[in-house]
């Protein structure tokens, strides 16, 4: 129950003044992410059921593994705003709101770096 | 969080089902009943309509039977031709305006409910107060710094036509009451129909506001919750597009900052 007026609930805390950032970040790791998962389905995932050796020797390829980097770190922001699109479109409460943004947000951040050290090691031959 | 099943207190149950007249061409109407001075939960009724005794349009078989059946049938109606908006509802499953809706549309028995997730005051009418809100909040007016001149803003031809298929909006709220983003954020997503007179006002090359206007958009729930669904589009009975008028906003927002 509340006698705040119709106008008064659709004003709420006013505009955010933010959006647009996001929007245009997520309509180009969209494109970036064309070219990256072709080169990724043709260069790295044909490795799947090889020997360790055949996947360092790709990874090892400059461009493969640069492309490689790209595609783990721009995916899993692509995909970190993705959730958070969704997680925000469906959940409403307040603490598993936040609860929820945070985890998917750090797990998108630390799954992205945690790939793109890997490939870096194995790149770098260390 | 989303609620994906009615409320115990808004799940149907089987009506009334009226006499059926005699005739050949008789057809059943399933419609949806709530009555807020009772406790019991929303119905269907089944009317049974003489179609050789009717006008061809939804609306004329629901005035045919508020008028001879059951006076109690409670629904908004005013210009019967498609302009003021108000007997927009469920109709076969879209959103649409029960004037303007021809009958040899739909097949089988007709069915009737209320635009989809609104608060129903009664029968077939949603309670429209902050969708009405929401349209006030986009400063649906011309809004300048230059004193008003003489005469008139002047603006044109071609200005002019870039207002054509946004100014027909009647604000029916078939589009924002089929948007499921507008279902599960209405509290704070504007949606389409508000949207699309924001756009209106922000194209108005006589508008002085045009900062302001993206300015107060620009939000997460207020204008970025649309996905770009396009249920909006699919059922506007007036044939706009709010969706590609949202989609003009987004890409405004953009082109500021580039």
């Amino acid at each position: 129950m509340s006698f705040k007026t119709p106008m008064g609930r659709v004003i709420g805390l006013g505009s955010a003044r933010e959006g647009a950032h996001e929007w245009w970040i997520n309509r180009l790791t969209s494109v970036a992410l064309i070219p990256l998962t072709l080169i990724f389905l043709f260069t790295v995932a044909p490795q799947i059921g090889g020997t360790r050796a055949e996947l360092v020797t790709t990874l090892q390829h400059p461009f493969v593994a640069i492309c490689t980097i790209l595609f783990l770190l721009v995916g899993f922001r692509h995909l970190a705003d993705g959730l958070k699109e969704v997680i925000v479109d469906y959940v409403h409460t307040k603490g598993p709101l936040v609860v929820l943004l945070v985890l998917t947000r750090l797990g998108c951040l630390f799954l992205g770096f945690a790939g793109a050290y890997a490939v870096a090691q194995i790149a770098l031959g260390a | 969080m989303v609620e994906l099943t009615l409320p115990k207190n808004s799940r149907m149950t089987v009506g009334k089902t009226w006499p059926k007249p005699a005739g050949a061409n008789v057809r059943a109407f399933k419609i949806y009943r709530y009555n807020p001075d009772d406790t019991a939960n929303p119905r269907v009724d089944t009317y049974f309509v003489d179609m050789d005794d009717c006008g061809p349009m939804v609306l004329d078989a629901l005035i045919k039977i508020k008028s001879e059946i059951d006076p109690t049938l409670t629904f908004r109606r005013s210009c019967r031709e498609g302009i003021c908006g108000s007997c927009a509802m469920n109709i076969d499953g879209k959103n649409t305006l029960a004037c303007i809706f021809g009958m040899d549309e739909i097949k089988g028995d007709v069915r009737i409910y209320p635009l989809p997730h609104m608060p129903v005051v009664k029968d077939l009418i949603p309670d429209l107060t902050n969708f009405y809100a929401q349209h006030a909040s986009i400063m649906p007016w011309l809004e300048t710094v230059t004193s008003a001149p003489e005469t008139e803003w002047r603006q044109t031809i071609e200005d002019r036509k870039k207002l054509d298929g946004l100014y027909e909006c009647v604000m029916c709220a078939s589009c924002s009451t089929s948007c499921p983003s507008y279902w599960w954020n209405s509290d704070r997503y504007l949606g389409p129909a508000a949207l699309l007179h924001a756009y209106r006002w922000i194209i108005d090359s006589r508008d002085e506001a045009t900062g302001t206007r993206l300015d107060e958009l620009q939000d997460p729930f207020k204008l970025y919750r649309c996905h770009t669904i396009m249920n909006c589009t699919q059922t506007c009975p007036k044939g706009l597009n709010p969706a590609k008028a949202i989609a003009e906003i987004k890409k405004m927002m953009v082109e500021r900052t580039l």
